[in-house]
C-alpha cells in the first residue's frame, strides 16, 4: 500500500466520474428513464386525443404540453439521482472521499441534465408528430431554448433533491420543494418556445433566452454553494 | 486471567500530542437527545480501539464523528493534526466500512471498487483496484454485479472499496456482520496488515472475540460516553474476563 500514488483532486475529472457512474447505473437499470419516456409519451396521447384543433391551434397548445411534460418526467429523473445513493449508503463513502462536495453536485446535475436532455430529445419530434407541427429551422430555437431551460431546472431540481433524499416522503417533497423554483425558468422557456413555433424568428426571443441564461448562472452558482449545506445532518 | 480496574476508567483528561487520532471532549445531540457526550480520545499510528456497547450506545455517531461525517455540536476531532472532515487531503487518510455496503448494486465488483480508487486520486487505479480485490479474495467475482453477491461476499467488497487506498485510520462499524469464517479471516488479515503499516483502526462491534483480537485498546460505551477503557495487556485480554466485565457494566449479553 506504501508504493500508492496519488494525484491532486480534479474538479472537473471528478464530476465528470461521478455523472458518467450515474449515467452507467441508469443505462444498466433504466428505470428513472424508462418511466419518464413512459409518462412523456403516455402525456403526449392523452393531449393529443383530448385535444380538439377547431378550438385551439396545435402552436397555441403545444408549448404548455411541453413544458408540463418536460417538468414532471424530469422531476422523475432527479428523484433516482440520489436515490442511488441512499440504497447501500454509498453517499457516505463519497463523503469520506477526497472529492469536493461541489464536484458531487455537479456530477449528479450533469447526470440529470443528460437524463433531461435524453427524455426531451425523445419528447419533441414526438410533439411534433402528435400535433402536427411544422417542421423547419425554428426547431433550432426550441432546442436552444430546451437546453437552457434544462439548465436552471437540473440545478434547482438537484439541490432540491438532495434535500429531499435525506427525508421518508422524498417523492412527494421534491415537487412541492422544487416547482414553485422551476417558475422563473419554465415561464420564459414556455414563452419562447410558444413565440418560436408560431414563426417568430430566433431574434424575437433575444429577451427569454437572457432571462434563461441569466437565471442558468445565479440557479447553478446558488445551488452549487448551498449544496453542502444539504449534506449536514 | 487479567484483573479489571474496580472503577470506571475516565478518558484521560490530556490525549498524547503525538496521537493519530484525538477527540477532544466531543458531543452530538439529536435535538434533546444526547447520542454521544464529551467523549475524548487519542490513538497513535497502529492503534486498534475495538469499541464496545449495546444498541443505541451511541458508537456509529461516534464512529462518523470521528471520520468527519458528522460534526460535532462542541469539540473537535483531528487526524494527523488536522481537523476532519477537512480538505481533500485529509479525507484521502480515511477508510470507512459499514454494515451498510456503500456498493452500487447495478455496478459490478470491479466498476464499485474502481469508481471508490478513481476518487480517491489513486494515479494507478485499476492495479490498485486488482490487488485489493485479490487480498480480500473476491478477484473471481470481479465482473459479477453486486446486487448478484450474498451478503458475504457483497460485506468483502464493501472492504475492499474501504481500503483500496491505503487509508491512514480505518472506521470499521460491525464489520464482521454477513461475513463467513473465509471473509472475516480475509478482513482480519487485512486489518492486520493495515495496522502493521502503522494505519489507526476503530472497530465497532458486538462481537468481543473479533473485536478484541486486534485491539490495542478496548472501550465500552454506555448511553453515548464511555464506560470503560483498557489498554491491551502485555499477555493479551482475557475473554471471559472481559464477557463478564462487559455484562456488569451493559447488564446483558454481548
Amino acid at each position: 500500500m506504501s508504493e500508492l500514488a496519488f494525484r491532486a483532486p480534479s474538479f472537473l475529472a471528478d464530476t465528470v466520474r461521478i455523472a458518467r457512474k450515474d449515467l452507467l447505473i441508469e443505462f444498466r437499470t433504466r428505470s428513472g428513464f424508462l418511466s419518464a419516456t413512459v409518462f412523456a409519451l403516455l402525456s403526449l396521447a392523452i393531449f393529443r386525443f383530448s385535444w380538439d384543433p377547431t378550438v385551439v391551434a396545435s402552436v397555441d397548445l403545444a408549448p404548455g404540453v411541453l413544458w408540463v411534460i418536460f417538468t414532471f418526467s424530469g422531476l422523475l429523473g432527479l428523484n433516482r439521482a440520489f436515490g442511488v445513493e441512499q440504497a447501500n449508503n454509498a453517499l457516505d463513502g463519497l463523503l469520506a472521499s477526497p472529492v469536493s462536495r461541489e464536484a458531487i453536485f455537479a456530477g449528479k446535475a450533469l447526470g440529470n441534465l443528460m437524463f433531461v436532455l435524453a427524455v426531451q430529445l425523445m419528447a419533441l419530434p414526438t410533439l411534433a408528430l402528435f400535433f402536427g407541427l411544422p417542421v423547419g429551422p425554428e426547431w433550432l430555437g426550441v432546442v436552444a431554448v430546451a437546453v437552457l431551460a434544462a439548465i436552471g431546472f437540473v440545478a434547482v431540481g438537484t439541490l432540491f433533491a438532495a434535500v429531499a433524499s435525506n427525508t421518508r416522503l422524498a417523492e412527494m417533497l421534491l415537487p412541492m420543494l422544487a416547482l414553485p423554483f422551476f417558475i422563473p425558468v419554465l415561464i420564459p422557456a414556455a414563452q419562447a418556445t410558444s413565440r418560436l413555433l408560431a414563426g417568430f424568428p430566433l431574434g424575437d426571443v433575444a429577451a427569454e433566452l437572457k432571462i434563461l441564461g441569466a437565471f442558468d448562472i445565479v440557479f447553478v452558482a446558488a445551488c452549487t454553494l448551498a449544496f453542502p449545506f444539504t449534506l449536514e445532518e | 486471567m487479567h484483573t479489571f480496574p474496580s472503577t470506571l476508567e475516565a478518558p484521560a483528561a490530556s490525549e498524547p500530542l503525538t496521537a493519530a487520532l484525538v477527540a477532544d471532549e466531543v458531543t452530538r445531540k439529536y435535538g434533546a437527545r444526547t447520542a454521544v457526550a464529551n467523549v475524548s480520545l487519542a490513538l497513535a499510528a497502529g492503534d486498534c480501539l475495538a469499541l464496545f456497547g449495546p444498541n443505541g450506545a451511541g458508537k456509529t455517531t461516534l464512529l462518523r464523528l470521528l471520520g468527519g461525517l458528522l460534526k460535532p455540536n462542541s469539540g473537535r476531532v483531528t487526524l494527523l493534526g488536522h481537523e476532519l472532515p477537512g480538505e481533500a487531503q485529509t479525507r484521502r487518510l480515511l477508510g470507512v466500512i459499514s454494515h451498510r455496503s456503500m456498493l452500487y448494486d447495478a455496478l459490478t465488483v470491479r466498476e464499485n471498487v474502481l469508481f471508490a480508487a478513481e476518487c480517491q486520486g489513486l494515479v494507478n487505479a485499476g492495479a490498485a483496484t486488482d490487488a485489493v480485490l485479490r487480498q480480500l479474495l473476491v478477484s473471481d467475482r470481479a465482473n459479477a454485479p453486486v446486487r448478484a453477491l450474498s451478503r458475504g461476499l457483497q460485506q468483502r467488497v464493501s472492504i475492499a472499496r474501504a481500503l483500496v487506498h491505503g487509508p491512514r485510520l480505518v472506521l470499521l462499524d460491525e464489520p464482521y456482520t454477513g461475513l463467513d469464517q473465509t471473509g472475516a479471516r480475509a478482513l482480519t488479515e487485512a486489518l492486520r496488515a493495515l495496522k502493521a503499516s502503522g494505519a489507526t483502526v476503530v472497530l465497532v462491534t458486538h462481537n468481543l472475540p473479533e473485536g478484541l483480537e486486534l485491539a490495542t485498546q478496548a472501550a465500552i460505551m454506555c448511553d453515548g460516553a464511555f464506560v470503560h477503557r483498557l489498554p491491551r495487556p502485555a499477555n493479551g485480554f482475557d475473554l471471559a474476563s472481559y464477557a463478564l466485565l462487559y455484562r456488569e457494566l451493559v447488564g446483558g449479553g454481548e
